[in-house]
């Protein structure tokens, strides 16, 4: 066989070790792809901005820290309101303007944005990023012979399952959510119902920002809180919501766990494609069904 | 109204043409002009940068400004860590811009491709933040000058020291590119030099942001050093998420082979602490690198890294060369830099060899405990000189078409 194709076999312990930290890997991408497919679905923007504002989070958190002395648990909360603010702050003044354009203008507005915040902060904190402590009732870790598994990182899956859950269930279950799902269809109709439905769009882009800062959060403690660390994420999150389908609550859950844990295996077996293998995923899904795998647009 | 544009538009041309005539009227003489590219964005943005630009222009200030009765011009590139866009600016800088010399040049893949562009022309590279021993083995060119550090001195610099302290068994965890691969080759012949065994590896796409998955192969192959050939934001993170899985704590030990001191304050030197590294360059040694550094600070308000330093010095004797040489010509000039010793603020007595290669003292050092520190940046205890003749590839074992063999 020649040198570039060794494969490495692992013993099954081995296999379900990786497999528990591509499910880790997945809760990020499952978090930040609701995010973007909350802001999709029943926005219609492709809010190329989410990596910069998931590093805006991150960057919250380190700020809260250094110069308020605010910890973590806190931060989960202060963070995400306060990242959410600006993400209305950029909506009501930039957005709003392309809703009824093509999709192309929002993405660029947003890829815009999204420069300039990563800028900024470059500008100021350099690209080397700064340190960010697990808080400490989530540090340490269980030895479960096969591995040793950081309970920060059962955290991240538990808190990501719960988070996810509610959102679908608050989107897909209330009448909350029912109410927003009309007014994307049919703005002009449920406005005429008495609900303020520029309010509510307004709000849930905010929302779908304040998960993207949240999962910046929980990022701190384990990546680096780097002004860059939203770039190369976003585009993955990306491919992860195009195969659970652009406007899919449950595609995007479902695909960033399921992703997670295939990303997970490459990487034991042919790790040098870790990177590429969800693109290839995402091109074969484009070319079977376009739509993806739980999309309801064509 | 048509007459009236036709009249504009032939006063603006008047005009500029006017203009360009007048300048090129007074025959200034042409400038040399010294290209610094680097990463100016991405992952390595912070070893370079604009302080790499500020390090240059502080050298050519220092030099008077002026060589060969030429002006001398500073301009700068992003290469964003991609040969085909590194090779592309250094083909349009030397055929069109004339510029004279590229400097700084970190990930080694781009220092590659500018390298050989820069050798088919006979232009010259001072190459500070690039680091595979490759630019002065197999690629290694006539005006080609590796100035700062390179993977083999810190193979021989931190890995010989991790052996020595019983870390025998090795298993790396290494960034997918030229770079990552050359520090990996350099240390595992040092480790099997000494007795130890390598016994495994695994090939991580660079700018990588999780090491989990990897890590946990590492743990699994039960080696007693886990070697990260890597450096920059994936250093960070590797070490980091080490730190998470209990790594240090289980037994392993973490050998840093590419660590800066940026990676140290990104870091904290509460995860950092006791990490062994090499440099070239650390801005409290003695009173002459802590007068340089504070010179640099008030011009790029931060505190130099050993690249940006070595960025200066290599300017300063490039320029000092060619105006001892009396031409701007690229084999001559690196020739006199050969003859030249070098000496700076950072450098005591060293010499460019055939190869291309700088042979400087380096330095080991080990990361402070947090109690230890006591000002900004007071991070490191130096604990060994690795002196020039062990630190660098002997003659005698490069690849390097240059060297004349018996």
């Amino acid at each position: 066989m020649p040198e570039w194709m060794h494969i490495a076999v692992p013993s099954a312990p081995a296999l379900f070790a990786q497999l528990l930290i591509g499910l880790i890997n997945g809760s990020f991408y499952a978090l930040l792809s609701l995010g973007l497919a909350v802001i999709f679905g029943l926005l219609n923007i492709i809010n190329f901005a989410h990596g910069a504002l998931y590093m805006l989070g991150a960057f919250c958190a380190y700020l809260l820290l250094n110069y308020f002395g605010i910890g973590y648990w806190p931060s989960l909360l202060l963070a995400p309101l306060a990242v959410g603010a600006f993400g209305i702050l950029l909506e009501r003044c930039f957005i709003r303007w392309v809703y009824r354009l093509d999709h192309l203008y929002g993405l660029l507005l947003t890829f815009g944005l999204a420069l300039i915040v990563q800028g900024v902060f470059r500008q100021f904190y350099g690209a080397s990023g700064k340190p960010y402590s697990i808080p400490e009732a989530l540090s340490g870790g269980q030895n479960l012979g096969f591995m040793f598994l950081p309970n920060y990182r059962v955290w991240v899956i538990v808190a990501s399952a719960a988070v996810c859950f509610g959102t679908w269930f608050l989107i897909e279950r209330t009448r909350l959510g029912a109410n927003l799902r009309a007014a994307t269809e049919n703005p002009a109709l449920v406005q005429a119902f008495g609900i303020n439905v520029p309010r509510m769009v307004t709000l849930t882009y905010g929302f779908g920002v304040a998960l993207a800062a949240l999962a910046g959060v929980m990022a701190a403690p384990i990546y680096q809180v780097s002004p860059l660390m939203g770039t190369n994420l976003i585009i993955v999150v990306f491919a992860v919501v195009v195969i659970g389908g652009m406007g899919s609550i449950l595609g995007a859950i479902v695909g960033g766990f399921a992703l997670g844990i295939i990303e997970g295996l490459t990487k034991v077996f042919y790790p040098e494609a870790s990177a590429t293998a969800i693109f290839v995923i995402m091109a074969i899904v484009l070319l079977v069904k376009p739509a993806g795998l739980f999309g309801r647009r064509a | 109204m048509k007459a009236k544009f036709i009249l504009a538009v032939a006063a603006a041309a008047a005009l500029g043409m006017a203009t360009a005539s007048g300048a090129s009227a007074q025959g200034a003489p042409k400038p040399i002009k010294i290209g610094v590219m680097n990463d100016m964005s991405s992952v390595y943005s912070y070893l370079g940068g604009m302080g790499s630009v500020a390090a240059a222009k502080m050298a050519v200030k220092d030099f008077g400004g002026k060589v060969l009765g030429r002006p001398i011009e500073v301009i700068f590139a992003d290469h964003q860590n991609k040969p085909d866009v590194g090779a592309g600016i250094a083909r349009q800088w030397f055929d069109e811009q004339g510029v004279d010399a590229i400097v700084d040049l970190p990930t080694s893949s781009v220092a590659i491709a500018v390298q050989q562009v820069a050798k088919e022309r006979g232009k010259v590279t001072l190459i500070s933040n690039g680091g595979s021993s490759e630019l002065t083995g197999k690629f290694c060119s006539p005006t080609g000058v590796h100035w700062t550090y390179d993977t083999y001195a810190m193979a021989h610099g931190t890995g010989s020291a991790v052996v020595k302290q019983g870390g025998n068994t090795w298993f790396f965890l290494t960034a997918d590119y030229a770079f990552g691969h050359a520090l990996q080759d350099d240390t595992a012949a040092v480790v099997k030099a000494a007795g130890g065994t390598v016994v495994g590896s695994v090939n991580v796409p660079l700018n990588n942001a999780d090491f989990s998955s990897f890590l946990l192969q590492a743990q699994q192959s039960k080696a007693k050093v886990i070697g990260l050939a890597n450096a920059g934001g994936d250093t960070v993170n590797s070490i980091k998420q080490a730190a998470e899985f209990g790594i240090v704590a289980g037994g392993q030990r973490l050998a840093g082979l590419l660590v800066f001191i940026m990676d140290v304050d990104a870091l904290g030197l509460k995860t950092a602490q006791g990490l062994l590294l090499t440099e070239a360059y650390y801005w409290d040694q003695n009173d002459a690198t802590r007068a340089w550094a504070k010179r640099f600070q008030a011009v790029y308000g931060k505190i130099p890294t050993s690249g940006q330093a070595g960025v200066y010095g290599a300017v300063s004797h490039y320029l000092k060369a060619m105006a001892a040489a009396g031409t701007d010509d690229g084999i001559k000039v690196v020739a006199k830099m050969r003859e030249l010793p070098i000496n700076d603020f950072m450098t005591k007595n060293g010499k460019l060899r055939e190869d291309g290669r700088v042979l400087r003292d380096m330095y080991l050092f080990e990361v402070k405990k947090p109690e230890e520190s006591k000002y900004p940046f007071d991070y490191y205890k130096q604990l060994a000189v690795i002196p020039a003749a062990q630190a660098y590839r002997p003659l005698s074992e490069s690849e390097c078409p240059l060297i004349k063999k018996n």
